[in-house]
Protein backbone atom coordinates (compact mmCIF):
# COMPACT_ATOMS: atom_id res chain seq x y z
CA UNK A 1 0.00 0.00 0.00
CA UNK A 2 1.22 3.60 -1.28
CA UNK A 3 1.35 6.06 1.81
CA UNK A 4 2.84 9.83 2.24
CA UNK A 5 5.05 10.78 4.73
CA UNK A 6 5.04 14.49 6.33
CA UNK A 7 7.69 16.74 5.48
CA UNK A 8 6.00 19.86 6.60
CA UNK A 9 2.81 20.16 8.17
CA UNK A 10 2.09 24.03 8.03
CA UNK A 11 0.09 26.24 10.06
CA UNK A 12 -2.96 23.75 10.28
CA UNK A 13 -3.37 20.98 8.07
CA UNK A 14 -6.19 18.67 8.57
CA UNK A 15 -7.44 15.76 6.26
CA UNK A 16 -11.43 16.03 5.09
CA UNK A 17 -13.56 14.94 3.18
CA UNK A 18 -17.67 15.56 2.42
CA UNK A 19 -17.76 14.89 6.54
CA UNK A 20 -20.57 13.44 8.81
CA UNK A 21 -24.03 13.41 8.12
CA UNK A 22 -27.27 12.45 10.12
CA UNK A 23 -25.81 12.44 13.11
CA UNK A 24 -26.24 16.34 14.51
CA UNK A 25 -28.87 14.65 17.25
CA UNK A 26 -25.61 12.83 18.53
CA UNK A 27 -23.94 16.69 19.75
CA UNK A 28 -21.87 14.98 16.40
CA UNK A 29 -21.02 18.30 14.19
CA UNK A 30 -20.98 17.20 9.83
CA UNK A 31 -16.96 18.72 9.63
CA UNK A 32 -15.74 18.00 6.25
CA UNK A 33 -13.60 19.95 3.51
CA UNK A 34 -14.87 23.85 3.87
CA UNK A 35 -14.33 24.48 0.20
CA UNK A 36 -16.46 22.05 -0.82
CA UNK A 37 -16.39 22.63 -4.35
CA UNK A 38 -12.38 22.99 -4.26
CA UNK A 39 -12.37 19.38 -2.76
CA UNK A 40 -14.39 17.53 -5.34
CA UNK A 41 -12.24 19.59 -8.10
CA UNK A 42 -9.12 17.78 -6.31
CA UNK A 43 -10.67 14.09 -6.21
CA UNK A 44 -12.10 14.64 -9.89
CA UNK A 45 -8.62 15.59 -11.33
CA UNK A 46 -6.87 12.79 -9.92
CA UNK A 47 -9.79 9.83 -10.66
CA UNK A 48 -11.30 10.01 -6.93
CA UNK A 49 -14.82 9.97 -6.22
CA UNK A 50 -15.72 13.18 -4.28
CA UNK A 51 -15.94 11.35 -0.85
CA UNK A 52 -12.36 10.38 -1.31
CA UNK A 53 -10.15 12.33 1.69
CA UNK A 54 -7.86 14.89 0.79
CA UNK A 55 -5.76 17.27 2.68
CA UNK A 56 -7.11 20.95 3.76
CA UNK A 57 -4.35 23.48 4.16
CA UNK A 58 -4.24 26.90 5.58
CA UNK A 59 -2.57 29.56 4.46
CA UNK A 60 1.28 28.44 4.56
CA UNK A 61 1.00 25.17 2.74
CA UNK A 62 2.16 21.59 3.68
CA UNK A 63 5.01 19.25 2.21
CA UNK A 64 4.46 15.40 2.07
CA UNK A 65 7.18 12.71 0.64
CA UNK A 66 5.59 9.72 -2.11
CA UNK A 67 6.95 6.57 -0.97
CA UNK A 68 5.60 5.38 -4.29
CA UNK A 69 4.52 6.91 -7.53
CA UNK A 70 1.31 8.53 -7.40
CA UNK A 71 -0.91 11.03 -9.19
CA UNK A 72 -1.57 14.25 -7.22
CA UNK A 73 -3.34 17.51 -7.48
CA UNK A 74 -3.94 21.02 -5.51
CA UNK A 75 -7.08 23.35 -6.02
CA UNK A 76 -8.56 25.71 -3.84
CA UNK A 77 -6.74 28.76 -2.60
CA UNK A 78 -3.75 29.42 -5.57
CA UNK A 79 -0.28 28.40 -4.29
CA UNK A 80 2.68 27.97 -5.93
CA UNK A 81 3.41 23.88 -6.28
CA UNK A 82 7.08 22.34 -6.48
CA UNK A 83 8.05 18.59 -6.83
CA UNK A 84 11.48 17.85 -5.58
CA UNK A 85 11.79 21.76 -5.92
CA UNK A 86 10.64 22.26 -9.37
CA UNK A 87 7.53 23.86 -10.31
CA UNK A 88 4.28 21.81 -11.11
CA UNK A 89 0.95 23.70 -12.37
CA UNK A 90 -1.69 24.27 -9.58
CA UNK A 91 -5.03 22.84 -10.40
CA UNK A 92 -3.60 19.69 -12.88
CA UNK A 93 -3.11 16.12 -12.00
CA UNK A 94 0.56 16.12 -11.58
CA UNK A 95 2.66 12.99 -11.06
CA UNK A 96 4.97 12.23 -8.04
CA UNK A 97 7.64 10.06 -8.51
CA UNK A 98 8.55 8.12 -5.58
CA UNK A 99 10.23 9.54 -2.74
CA UNK A 100 9.77 13.39 -4.13
CA UNK A 101 8.66 15.83 -2.43
CA UNK A 102 5.22 17.57 -3.29
CA UNK A 103 5.13 21.03 -1.18
CA UNK A 104 2.57 23.21 -2.03
CA UNK A 105 3.49 26.96 -1.10
CA UNK A 106 2.14 29.82 1.04
CA UNK A 107 -1.23 31.09 -0.90
CA UNK A 108 -1.14 34.15 -2.79
CA UNK A 109 -4.87 34.72 -2.18
CA UNK A 110 -7.63 32.57 -0.42
CA UNK A 111 -6.90 30.56 2.90
CA UNK A 112 -7.24 26.99 2.77
CA UNK A 113 -5.74 24.46 -0.77
CA UNK A 114 -6.98 20.80 -1.09
CA UNK A 115 -4.60 18.09 -1.94
CA UNK A 116 -6.09 15.19 -3.70
CA UNK A 117 -3.88 11.70 -4.04
CA UNK A 118 -5.03 9.26 -6.31
CA UNK A 119 -6.75 6.69 -4.25
CA UNK A 120 -7.37 9.46 -1.10
CA UNK A 121 -5.71 9.37 2.14
CA UNK A 122 -6.74 5.71 3.36
CA UNK A 123 -6.96 6.55 7.53
CA UNK A 124 -9.69 4.59 9.62
CA UNK A 125 -12.85 6.22 9.17
CA UNK A 126 -14.60 7.49 12.44
CA UNK A 127 -18.18 7.56 12.25
CA UNK A 128 -18.37 6.92 8.37
CA UNK A 129 -16.04 9.75 7.60
CA UNK A 130 -11.86 10.60 8.00
CA UNK A 131 -12.50 14.09 8.49
CA UNK A 132 -10.79 16.02 11.43
CA UNK A 133 -13.28 17.54 13.56
CA UNK A 134 -11.75 20.68 15.59
CA UNK A 135 -14.99 21.23 17.57
CA UNK A 136 -16.02 17.57 18.77
CA UNK A 137 -12.11 16.51 18.40
CA UNK A 138 -13.10 13.47 15.68
CA UNK A 139 -11.41 12.16 12.97
CA UNK A 140 -7.68 12.38 12.68
CA UNK A 141 -6.14 15.45 14.88
CA UNK A 142 -4.01 17.75 12.47
CA UNK A 143 -1.11 16.65 10.54
CA UNK A 144 2.25 16.88 12.17
CA UNK A 145 5.98 16.28 10.59
CA UNK A 146 6.71 12.64 10.52
CA UNK A 147 3.30 11.57 10.46
CA UNK A 148 2.64 8.90 7.68
CA UNK A 149 -0.62 8.47 5.69
CA UNK A 150 -1.74 5.48 4.01
CA UNK A 151 -2.76 6.06 0.27
CA UNK A 152 -5.76 3.82 -0.96
CA UNK A 153 -5.75 2.28 -4.31
CA UNK A 154 -6.62 4.61 -7.15
CA UNK A 155 -10.33 3.69 -8.80
CA UNK A 156 -9.82 5.55 -11.67
CA UNK A 157 -7.29 7.29 -14.23
CA UNK A 158 -6.54 11.34 -13.73
CA UNK A 159 -8.72 13.22 -15.45
CA UNK A 160 -7.63 14.94 -18.73
CA UNK A 161 -8.00 18.55 -18.62
CA UNK A 162 -5.42 21.22 -20.04
CA UNK A 163 -6.33 23.97 -17.31
CA UNK A 164 -8.24 24.66 -14.70
CA UNK A 165 -9.09 28.93 -14.44
CA UNK A 166 -7.70 30.36 -10.95
CA UNK A 167 -10.23 31.96 -9.28
CA UNK A 168 -9.80 35.55 -8.80
CA UNK A 169 -9.00 37.81 -5.15
CA UNK A 170 -12.42 39.01 -4.24
CA UNK A 171 -12.03 42.34 -3.09
CA UNK A 172 -15.38 41.74 -1.23
CA UNK A 173 -17.14 38.69 0.10
CA UNK A 174 -21.07 39.35 -0.54
CA UNK A 175 -22.67 36.32 1.36
CA UNK A 176 -26.41 36.04 0.31
CA UNK A 177 -28.49 35.56 3.81
CA UNK A 178 -32.04 34.08 4.14
CA UNK A 179 -33.77 35.69 7.27
CA UNK A 180 -34.66 33.32 10.07
CA UNK A 181 -35.07 31.56 12.23
CA UNK A 182 -34.60 34.29 14.91
CA UNK A 183 -34.69 37.70 13.17
CA UNK A 184 -37.59 38.43 15.73
CA UNK A 185 -35.03 38.69 18.24
CA UNK A 186 -33.19 41.81 17.36
CA UNK A 187 -34.05 45.20 16.44
CA UNK A 188 -35.42 46.39 12.38
CA UNK A 189 -32.32 49.07 13.30
CA UNK A 190 -30.08 45.80 13.72
CA UNK A 191 -31.42 44.15 10.17
CA UNK A 192 -30.93 47.31 8.40
CA UNK A 193 -27.28 47.21 9.49
CA UNK A 194 -27.12 43.60 8.71
CA UNK A 195 -28.38 44.69 5.34
CA UNK A 196 -26.27 47.54 4.43
CA UNK A 197 -23.20 47.99 7.00
CA UNK A 198 -19.95 46.73 5.62
CA UNK A 199 -18.41 44.08 8.20
CA UNK A 200 -14.39 42.61 7.83
CA UNK A 201 -13.68 38.67 8.50
CA UNK A 202 -12.03 38.90 11.69
CA UNK A 203 -8.42 36.81 12.36
CA UNK A 204 -10.51 34.43 15.05
CA UNK A 205 -12.23 32.81 12.02
CA UNK A 206 -11.66 29.02 12.47
CA UNK A 207 -13.05 26.01 10.78
CA UNK A 208 -15.89 26.34 13.01
CA UNK A 209 -16.91 29.74 12.27
CA UNK A 210 -16.25 32.68 10.24
CA UNK A 211 -16.44 35.73 12.65
CA UNK A 212 -16.71 39.26 12.07
CA UNK A 213 -15.50 42.61 12.54
CA UNK A 214 -18.12 46.00 12.42
CA UNK A 215 -21.14 47.16 13.82
CA UNK A 216 -22.98 44.87 16.65
CA UNK A 217 -26.96 44.05 16.35
CA UNK A 218 -28.60 44.76 18.96
CA UNK A 219 -31.55 42.40 20.30
CA UNK A 220 -34.92 43.06 20.53
CA UNK A 221 -35.37 40.09 22.69
CA UNK A 222 -33.26 40.14 25.89
CA UNK A 223 -34.34 36.59 27.25
CA UNK A 224 -31.93 33.97 27.39
CA UNK A 225 -32.76 31.61 24.04
CA UNK A 226 -33.49 28.08 24.81
CA UNK A 227 -30.61 25.55 22.46
CA UNK A 228 -31.67 24.92 19.36
CA UNK A 229 -30.12 22.94 16.55
CA UNK A 230 -28.37 25.36 13.75
CA UNK A 231 -27.60 24.66 10.30
CA UNK A 232 -24.53 25.12 8.57
CA UNK A 233 -24.40 28.61 7.10
CA UNK A 234 -26.63 29.54 10.20
CA UNK A 235 -25.47 33.59 11.25
CA UNK A 236 -25.35 33.35 14.68
CA UNK A 237 -25.43 36.82 17.22
CA UNK A 238 -23.48 36.44 20.55
CA UNK A 239 -23.77 38.69 23.54
CA UNK A 240 -21.43 40.92 21.99
CA UNK A 241 -23.79 41.13 18.96
CA UNK A 242 -20.81 40.72 16.20
CA UNK A 243 -22.39 37.85 13.85
CA UNK A 244 -20.50 35.01 12.89
CA UNK A 245 -21.39 32.62 10.07
CA UNK A 246 -20.89 28.91 11.08
CA UNK A 247 -18.85 26.61 8.70
CA UNK A 248 -18.26 22.78 9.19
CA UNK A 249 -17.36 22.07 12.48
CA UNK A 250 -20.02 23.91 13.97
CA UNK A 251 -22.07 23.25 16.68
CA UNK A 252 -25.48 21.15 16.74
CA UNK A 253 -27.04 23.35 19.06
CA UNK A 254 -26.67 26.84 20.16
CA UNK A 255 -28.10 29.10 22.74
CA UNK A 256 -27.91 32.65 20.73
CA UNK A 257 -30.41 33.64 18.14
CA UNK A 258 -29.90 32.90 14.52
CA UNK A 259 -30.77 35.83 12.77
CA UNK A 260 -30.26 34.40 9.15
CA UNK A 261 -28.53 31.76 6.83
CA UNK A 262 -26.33 32.05 4.34
CA UNK A 263 -26.55 29.20 1.78
CA UNK A 264 -23.91 26.70 1.39
CA UNK A 265 -23.51 27.49 -2.45
CA UNK A 266 -21.82 30.46 -0.57
CA UNK A 267 -19.90 28.94 2.29
CA UNK A 268 -16.70 28.20 -0.16
CA UNK A 269 -16.11 31.85 -1.03
CA UNK A 270 -16.28 32.29 3.03
CA UNK A 271 -13.70 30.01 3.74
CA UNK A 272 -11.32 31.21 1.28
CA UNK A 273 -11.92 35.27 2.76
CA UNK A 274 -8.81 35.99 4.54
CA UNK A 275 -8.99 37.97 7.81
CA UNK A 276 -9.39 41.73 6.80
CA UNK A 277 -11.51 41.06 3.81
CA UNK A 278 -14.80 43.91 3.12
CA UNK A 279 -17.58 41.36 3.97
CA UNK A 280 -21.60 42.40 3.26
CA UNK A 281 -24.53 40.41 3.23
CA UNK A 282 -26.91 40.16 0.61
CA UNK A 283 -30.37 39.87 2.06
CA UNK A 284 -32.84 37.64 -0.22
CA UNK A 285 -35.80 36.94 1.92
CA UNK B 1 -40.29 32.05 4.73
CA UNK B 2 -43.64 33.17 3.70
CA UNK B 3 -44.69 30.04 4.67
CA UNK B 4 -42.92 30.25 7.85
CA UNK B 5 -44.24 33.99 8.33
CA UNK B 6 -48.02 33.25 7.93
CA UNK B 7 -47.53 30.78 11.04
CA UNK B 8 -46.01 33.24 13.50
CA UNK B 9 -47.30 34.20 16.62
CA UNK B 10 -46.86 36.34 19.90
CA UNK B 11 -45.67 33.64 21.26
CA UNK B 12 -42.79 33.76 19.02
CA UNK B 13 -41.68 36.81 21.22
CA UNK B 14 -41.10 34.79 23.93
CA UNK B 15 -44.86 34.71 26.05
CA UNK B 16 -48.56 32.81 25.42
CA UNK B 17 -50.09 35.28 23.72
CA UNK B 18 -51.79 34.32 20.63
CA UNK B 19 -51.23 30.75 21.32
CA UNK B 20 -54.76 28.72 20.49
CA UNK B 21 -54.86 25.28 19.77
CA UNK B 22 -58.28 24.25 17.41
CA UNK B 23 -59.10 20.97 18.25
CA UNK B 24 -62.20 21.10 15.95
CA UNK B 25 -59.79 20.90 13.42
CA UNK B 26 -56.69 19.42 14.70
CA UNK B 27 -54.64 22.33 13.89
CA UNK B 28 -52.27 23.51 17.24
CA UNK B 29 -52.11 27.12 16.18
CA UNK B 30 -49.43 26.79 19.34
CA UNK B 31 -46.80 25.22 16.79
CA UNK B 32 -44.51 28.07 14.83
CA UNK B 33 -42.74 26.43 11.90
CA UNK B 34 -39.76 28.55 11.21
CA UNK B 35 -38.07 28.74 7.39
CA UNK B 36 -34.75 28.10 8.28
CA UNK B 37 -32.06 28.78 5.18
CA UNK B 38 -33.11 26.74 2.13
CA UNK B 39 -33.61 22.93 3.13
CA UNK B 40 -34.01 23.14 6.71
CA UNK B 41 -37.45 23.82 9.29
CA UNK B 42 -37.27 24.67 12.87
CA UNK B 43 -40.36 23.18 14.73
CA UNK B 44 -40.98 24.77 17.85
CA UNK B 45 -43.69 24.05 20.58
CA UNK B 46 -44.07 25.09 24.05
CA UNK B 47 -43.07 22.77 26.15
CA UNK B 48 -40.17 19.44 26.59
CA UNK B 49 -43.21 17.29 26.76
CA UNK B 50 -44.20 18.51 23.28
CA UNK B 51 -40.63 18.41 21.84
CA UNK B 52 -40.73 14.66 22.79
CA UNK B 53 -43.96 13.98 21.47
CA UNK B 54 -43.23 15.43 18.21
CA UNK B 55 -39.51 14.14 17.97
CA UNK B 56 -41.13 10.55 18.45
CA UNK B 57 -44.16 11.52 15.63
CA UNK B 58 -41.23 12.18 13.60
CA UNK B 59 -39.63 9.10 14.06
CA UNK B 60 -42.25 7.56 13.74
CA UNK B 61 -43.49 8.86 10.43
CA UNK B 62 -39.77 8.18 8.98
CA UNK B 63 -39.92 4.98 10.03
CA UNK B 64 -43.07 3.98 7.57
CA UNK B 65 -41.65 6.56 4.98
CA UNK B 66 -44.27 9.03 5.43
CA UNK B 67 -41.94 11.53 5.87
CA UNK B 68 -40.01 13.52 2.76
CA UNK B 69 -35.80 12.27 2.49
CA UNK B 70 -34.27 14.33 5.15
CA UNK B 71 -30.75 14.51 6.69
CA UNK B 72 -31.14 15.33 10.27
CA UNK B 73 -33.97 15.53 12.81
CA UNK B 74 -32.41 17.17 16.07
CA UNK B 75 -34.66 17.96 18.90
CA UNK B 76 -33.13 20.69 21.17
CA UNK B 77 -35.15 22.09 24.13
CA UNK B 78 -38.17 23.73 22.49
CA UNK B 79 -37.96 22.69 18.94
CA UNK B 80 -37.40 20.35 16.10
CA UNK B 81 -34.89 21.25 13.87
CA UNK B 82 -35.59 19.66 10.14
CA UNK B 83 -32.68 19.76 8.02
CA UNK B 84 -31.33 18.75 4.20
CA UNK B 85 -35.08 18.75 2.98
CA UNK B 86 -35.17 19.27 -0.45
CA UNK B 87 -38.87 21.09 -0.32
CA UNK B 88 -39.09 22.28 2.80
CA UNK B 89 -42.36 24.32 1.97
CA UNK B 90 -45.09 21.33 2.16
CA UNK B 91 -43.55 19.38 5.04
CA UNK B 92 -43.66 23.32 6.85
CA UNK B 93 -47.50 23.32 5.46
CA UNK B 94 -48.55 19.57 6.98
CA UNK B 95 -46.82 19.40 10.42
CA UNK B 96 -49.46 21.95 12.19
CA UNK B 97 -51.84 19.46 10.82
CA UNK B 98 -50.06 16.42 12.97
CA UNK B 99 -51.84 17.68 16.62
CA UNK B 100 -53.26 16.31 18.65
CA UNK B 101 -50.13 14.20 19.12
CA UNK B 102 -50.09 10.90 21.31
CA UNK B 103 -48.20 12.04 24.45
CA UNK B 104 -44.42 9.95 25.07
CA UNK B 105 -45.04 7.92 28.14
CA UNK B 106 -43.00 6.89 31.01
CA UNK B 107 -42.37 3.23 29.40
CA UNK B 108 -41.39 4.66 25.92
CA UNK B 109 -37.71 4.23 24.56
CA UNK B 110 -35.10 1.93 25.82
CA UNK B 111 -33.59 1.79 29.45
CA UNK B 112 -29.85 2.50 30.64
CA UNK B 113 -28.81 2.27 34.18
CA UNK B 114 -25.93 4.10 34.81
CA UNK B 115 -24.37 3.50 38.82
CA UNK B 116 -23.21 6.54 39.95
CA UNK B 117 -20.57 7.16 42.97
CA UNK B 118 -22.21 10.29 44.55
CA UNK B 119 -19.36 11.85 45.63
CA UNK B 120 -18.64 14.93 43.65
CA UNK B 121 -17.30 18.17 44.55
CA UNK B 122 -20.08 20.03 44.30
CA UNK B 123 -22.95 18.06 46.17
CA UNK B 124 -22.85 19.85 49.77
CA UNK B 125 -23.65 23.18 47.53
CA UNK B 126 -26.40 21.15 45.59
CA UNK B 127 -27.32 19.53 49.38
CA UNK B 128 -27.43 23.00 50.64
CA UNK B 129 -29.62 24.34 47.87
CA UNK B 130 -31.66 21.94 48.13
CA UNK B 131 -32.01 21.81 51.89
CA UNK B 132 -31.18 18.72 52.24
CA UNK B 133 -28.49 16.75 54.19
CA UNK B 134 -25.46 16.14 52.20
CA UNK B 135 -26.31 12.06 52.23
CA UNK B 136 -30.02 12.96 51.17
CA UNK B 137 -28.50 13.78 47.85
CA UNK B 138 -27.93 10.75 46.51
CA UNK B 139 -31.48 9.22 47.46
CA UNK B 140 -33.79 12.09 45.98
CA UNK B 141 -31.24 12.52 42.64
CA UNK B 142 -31.41 8.77 42.00
CA UNK B 143 -35.13 8.38 43.02
CA UNK B 144 -36.23 9.67 39.63
CA UNK B 145 -36.27 8.71 36.05
CA UNK B 146 -34.96 11.04 33.78
CA UNK B 147 -35.40 10.70 29.78
CA UNK B 148 -32.74 11.75 27.44
CA UNK B 149 -34.27 15.28 26.04
CA UNK B 150 -31.87 16.00 23.46
CA UNK B 151 -28.18 15.50 22.69
CA UNK B 152 -25.67 19.16 22.40
CA UNK B 153 -22.22 20.69 23.83
CA UNK B 154 -20.24 17.53 23.05
CA UNK B 155 -20.60 14.05 21.00
CA UNK B 156 -22.68 12.22 23.20
CA UNK B 157 -23.72 15.02 25.96
CA UNK B 158 -27.65 14.18 26.64
CA UNK B 159 -29.85 16.40 28.56
CA UNK B 160 -31.93 14.59 30.63
CA UNK B 161 -35.31 16.03 31.97
CA UNK B 162 -37.02 14.61 34.77
CA UNK B 163 -35.46 16.20 37.77
CA UNK B 164 -38.73 18.29 39.37
CA UNK B 165 -38.56 21.95 39.65
CA UNK B 166 -37.99 22.24 43.43
CA UNK B 167 -34.57 20.48 42.94
CA UNK B 168 -33.47 22.78 40.32
CA UNK B 169 -29.69 24.87 40.76
CA UNK B 170 -28.13 27.56 38.86
CA UNK B 171 -24.72 26.73 37.26
CA UNK B 172 -21.59 27.24 38.87
CA UNK B 173 -20.44 31.28 38.56
CA UNK B 174 -16.95 30.03 36.83
CA UNK B 175 -17.07 26.91 35.22
CA UNK B 176 -14.50 24.76 35.47
CA UNK B 177 -11.74 24.03 32.89
CA UNK B 178 -11.84 20.63 33.40
CA UNK B 179 -14.68 18.23 34.28
CA UNK B 180 -13.65 14.50 34.35
CA UNK B 181 -15.34 11.95 32.03
CA UNK B 182 -18.10 10.13 33.36
CA UNK B 183 -19.35 13.30 36.24
CA UNK B 184 -22.76 13.64 36.57
CA UNK B 185 -23.64 16.98 37.06
CA UNK B 186 -26.85 18.95 37.09
CA UNK B 187 -28.11 22.84 35.86
CA UNK B 188 -31.53 24.33 35.49
CA UNK B 189 -33.98 21.77 34.48
CA UNK B 190 -31.34 19.16 33.43
CA UNK B 191 -29.02 16.64 34.39
CA UNK B 192 -25.88 15.39 32.51
CA UNK B 193 -23.07 12.99 32.24
CA UNK B 194 -20.13 14.15 30.85
CA UNK B 195 -18.67 12.11 27.79
CA UNK B 196 -14.97 13.09 28.19
CA UNK B 197 -13.17 15.68 30.08
CA UNK B 198 -14.24 18.61 28.71
CA UNK B 199 -14.45 22.32 30.15
CA UNK B 200 -17.96 22.47 32.16
CA UNK B 201 -19.87 24.80 34.19
CA UNK B 202 -22.90 22.60 35.73
CA UNK B 203 -23.03 21.48 39.28
CA UNK B 204 -20.83 17.78 40.30
CA UNK B 205 -22.52 15.32 42.16
CA UNK B 206 -21.24 12.24 41.19
CA UNK B 207 -19.37 9.84 38.62
CA UNK B 208 -19.53 7.21 36.68
CA UNK B 209 -17.17 4.33 35.22
CA UNK B 210 -19.70 3.74 31.74
CA UNK B 211 -18.18 4.92 28.81
CA UNK B 212 -21.05 7.12 27.56
CA UNK B 213 -19.44 8.10 24.36
CA UNK B 214 -17.11 5.73 21.94
CA UNK B 215 -17.25 6.59 18.03
CA UNK B 216 -16.02 2.82 17.35
CA UNK B 217 -18.98 1.51 19.44
CA UNK B 218 -22.70 0.74 17.62
CA UNK B 219 -24.53 2.55 19.30
CA UNK B 220 -21.56 5.41 20.03
CA UNK B 221 -23.63 7.38 22.26
CA UNK B 222 -25.35 5.53 25.25
CA UNK B 223 -27.46 8.82 25.81
CA UNK B 224 -29.89 9.36 22.66
CA UNK B 225 -32.40 11.46 22.67
CA UNK B 226 -35.95 9.22 23.82
CA UNK B 227 -33.79 7.23 26.01
CA UNK B 228 -34.50 6.57 29.53
CA UNK B 229 -32.52 7.04 32.13
CA UNK B 230 -31.97 5.44 36.03
CA UNK B 231 -29.13 6.26 38.14
CA UNK B 232 -28.23 3.39 40.42
CA UNK B 233 -26.32 4.75 43.31
CA UNK B 234 -22.92 2.65 44.40
CA UNK B 235 -22.08 2.49 47.91
CA UNK B 236 -18.94 4.67 48.64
Amino acid sequence: MNAIEVVRAGALTTIQDLGRRGLAHLGVPRSGALDGPAHRLANRLVGNPPDAATLETTLTGVAVRAQAPVVAAVTGAPAPVRIDGRPAPWGLPVPVPAGAVLDVGTATHGVRSYVAFAGGIAVAPVLGSRATDLLAGLGPPPLSAGDVLPLGTPAAPPALVDVVPQPAPPDELVLRLRLGPREDWFTPEALRVLARARFTVASASNRIALRTEGPALTRAIDAELPSEGVVLGAVQVPTDGRPLIFLADHPTTGGYPVVGVVPEADLAAAAQARPGTPLRFHVVG
Amino acid sequence: MRLAKARRTPSAKGDDRGRVVNRTSGVNRGVRVRRVGDRALLVEVDSAEEVAALHAELLRRRAVGALPPLEEIVPAARTVLLDGLDAPDALANAIPTWWPLPPVTTDDGPLVELPVRYDGPDLAEVAARWRVPVAEVARIHSGFEYRVAFCGFAPGFGYLTGLPERYHVPRRATPRTAVPAGSVAVAGPYTGVYPRTSPGGWQLIGRTDVVLWDPHREPAALLRPGVRVRFIPEER
